[in-house]
């Protein structure tokens, strides 16, 4: 309930010049891009979802609540770790990295989940349902499940339970059911089908904890808001370590959600470049990639209006990566507009060019990243080179590379011919 | 008045509710589809709606999933779905589309409605177009003469009813159960769902999801001026042996569904 009326003049003020206050609208809109796009069947869970998000937002209980499972359970704040040898490959460049791999279960997903699953709680609901890609969202959903007795089912592409067996078994440790989705191409994008046919079956009991800023209204405003910390935070540590702002922040793209958490701390600082890497696969031009911004084309997908991977009939077309949390054809509608209006800038990076990074980071700051990370760190080295040895370069490190050993050791060949004994990746 | 409303005056006026069939276009191939519902027109369905293919089908069951995915496998495309209307519609029976909207919105909005219309169809029913977003939508259609088909659900507010009925000129589609297509049978929560609908509506109502026999059809038929069929025709081409079985098998289910209509006269 909002009665605090100086509060609503505050929001009011802060909309003129805030560029989150001010997007999404009321109807979830960033620009042309986000909405609601859903059978009927859902319209009533979202306005309730939507309500009580906007509740929660301006409640000191739950902001509460909140900030104390961050600090006491996910590990909050993250350090920001300066990276010198890193920074030398960079074109001398002084990089940060904002340590996102070491929240609790390795990835910023845990922001998002622990605020959701506090909402699903207030709710009334028992039971969580989640898409996942790379499991990381998945393990995080798995483990905020366990926290609250919640149950919960999660779905995955079968070709991803494959690429991430790990994180299979985490969550199935953590009393999750993973339900293998063999629809479509078997990653992603159906994973995230079959939790919407999931919800919209059971609505009642169920909230569908999405994995990203996407999705219909409101789930890309309140995943942004769940972590809008990351930027926050960073924004702080970085005047503090570095006595000014960082030229450049970056991140990787999959939906979005890491990025727009820690592009949301600065986007009102002018002088300081957003960049989004995404994952362009074997190379944009192939065909063969997952770069809905750089090589997509505007329709609508899951519930939302932004950029996605499509042919002329407005077929969704299959993404390629190597990592599977940025494999997916569509991207978070607030990134389609921060693209349009050219605050952000969005790159693709090669599985060659991200895994060359990750050899990098690994062997000059002793930080295994995740491959979806890597991608950034990618993006990061050549954007080093071209802003030279004056340059800060502030970059979201989402989540760590424990789960990809085993794809990582098949790239670079180090298993030769040993392949790890099942279940010891 | 419509075609589609003039199927609706002469089922009522037999005191009786309209049987409408779906197939997907495509399925099990361009002409086999249109086979398909050809026979389901012969053998008593009053109004068809062809199913748009499209690779992410959220509101599908793994029925319909099955055929669609079939059929964009072997590259049916918007074209196909027109020639398709194009073809039923000779049929005379109201033919309508129904299609998730990014299809539409690539093919371009106002193009779609054009060439449809070109075509023969008299609507589109679009499951995930929220009335919200839909203002190009509703130019378009009506720019080109096309009925608008948009769907309430058990769990719609009378506020939801209102909104979604006053943008809706075809009929009122009340999905009968939550879930997707081809999974449950018609829920308890339909009745009350039409009659909630009632006073809003200011066309038919017509119930989907879950009928699949002339038993539930019926029951259907005692409270909605139209009853929906749709998984239960795919199912059968599914099953089908060879395609001259499987338009068999979809006559003979269209032959019985219509009894089923007219057992409440
Ligand atoms: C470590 C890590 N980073 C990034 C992503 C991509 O998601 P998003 O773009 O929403 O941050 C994932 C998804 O699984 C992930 O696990």
């Amino acid at each position: 309930m909002r009665t605090d009326i100086t509060g609503d003049l505050r929001e009011a003020t802060e909309a003129l010049q805030s560029w989150n206050a001010q997007f999404p609208d009321v109807a979830g809109h960033f620009g042309r891009y986000g909405g609601r796009f859903v059978p009927e069947a859902l319209i009533v869970a979202l306005d309730e979802l939507d309500a009580a998000f906007r509740a929660a937002k301006v409640d000191p209980e739950f902001q509460a609540e909140l900030a104390h499972l961050h600090a006491t359970y996910t590990g909050r704040p993250s350090p920001v770790t300066e990276c010198h040898r890193f920074g030398e490959v960079a074109g001398g460049a002084r990089v940060f990295l904002k340590r996102e791999d070491l929240n609790h279960t390795g990835s910023h997903k845990i922001n998002n989940v622990l605020g959701q699953a506090l909402l699903t709680v207030r709710m009334g609901k028992k039971r969580v349902i989640a898409e996942t890609g790379a499991g990381q969202h998945g393990v995080a959903t798995a483990t905020a499940a366990a926290l609250f007795g919640l149950e919960c089912v999660v779905y995955m592409g079968e070709e991803d339970t494959r690429r991430q067996a790990l994180n299979v078994a985490r969550m199935k440790l953590l009393g999750a059911q993973v339900v293998p989705v063999t629809a479509g191409s078997r990653t992603l994008k159906d994973a995230m089908n079959e939790a919407m046919r999931d919800w919209v079956t059971n609505v009642d009991s169920t909230h569908y904890i999405i994995g990203t800023v996407a999705g219909p209204a409101p789930f890309p405003e309140m995943v942004r808001e769940f972590h809008r910390i990351i930027g926050v935070e960073s924004r702080a540590q970085m005047l503090e370590l570095t006595g000014r702002l960082p030229d450049a922040v970056t991140a990787c793209v999959g939906g979005g959600s890491n990025a727009i958490g820690i592009f949301s701390g600065f986007v009102d600082d002018a002088d300081v470049k957003l960049y989004g890497f995404e994952a362009g696969g074997d190379g944009v031009e192939t065909g063969r990639h997952a770069s809905a911004i750089t090589g997509g084309s505007v329709g609508v997908l899951h519930g939302q209006r932004s950029y996605v991977l499509q042919d002329e009939d407005g077929q969704t077309v299959e993404s390629h990566s190597i990592s599977a949390g940025l494999d997916y054809p569509g991207v978070g509608p607030e990134h389609a507009w921060l693209a349009d209006s050219g605050r952000a800038t969005y790159i693709a990076v090669t599985d060659t060019e991200a895994m060359e990074a990750f050899r990098v980071l690994c062997r000059t700051e002793g930080i295994i990243p995740a491959i979806e990370t890597a991608h950034a760190l990618a993006g990061t080295i050549e954007l080093g080179r071209e802003l030279g040895p004056d340059a800060i370069i502030l970059v979201n490190c989402s989540g760590r590379g424990d789960k990809d050993v085993e794809t990582a050791s098949r790239w670079f060949g180090i298993m030769d011919g040993e392949r790890a004994p099942e279940g010891r990746a | 008045m419509s075609k589609l409303h003039e199927a609706f005056a002469e089922a009522k006026a037999e005191n009786r509710a309209a049987l409408i069939g779906y197939l997907p276009a495509g399925f099990p191939t361009v002409p086999g589809a249109i086979d398909a519902i050809t026979a389901m027109v012969e053998n008593g369905v009053d109004i068809v709606e062809i199913g748009l293919p499209y690779s992410d089908p959220l509101m599908d069951g793994p029925t319909i999933q099955a055929a669609v995915d079939q059929s964009l496998r072997q590259g049916t495309t918007i074209r196909d779905v027109l020639e398709t209307v194009r073809a039923v519609a000779l049929t005379g029976a109201p033919t309508l589309v129904m299609s998730y909207w990014n299809p539409i919105e690539r093919f371009g909005v106002d193009a779609f409605a054009g060439e449809l219309a070109a075509a023969g169809g008299t609507g589109v029913i679009t499951p995930d177009l929220t009335p919200e977003e839909a203002g190009d939508w509703i130019a378009a259609s009506d720019a080109a003469g096309i009925d608008r088909v948009f769907l309430v659900a058990p769990s719609s507010t009378l506020g939801r009813i209102e909104i979604v009925s006053s943008m809706t000129t075809g009929f009122l589609y009340a999905a009968s159960l939550m879930g997707v297509t081809g999974v449950q049978s018609v829920s308890q929560a339909a009745p009350a769902l039409v009659e909630r609908s009632r006073p809003y509506a200011k066309v038919p109502i017509a119930v989907g999801l879950g009928v699949s026999t002339a038993e539930q059809a019926a029951q259907v038929a005692t409270y909605a001026d139209g009853v929906i069929v749709g998984s239960a025709f795919v199912r059968l081409l599914l099953d089908a042996a060879t395609p001259a079985q499987g338009v068999a098998a979809v006559g003979k289910l269209a032959a019985e569904l219509a009894v089923g209509v007219r057992r409440t006269a």
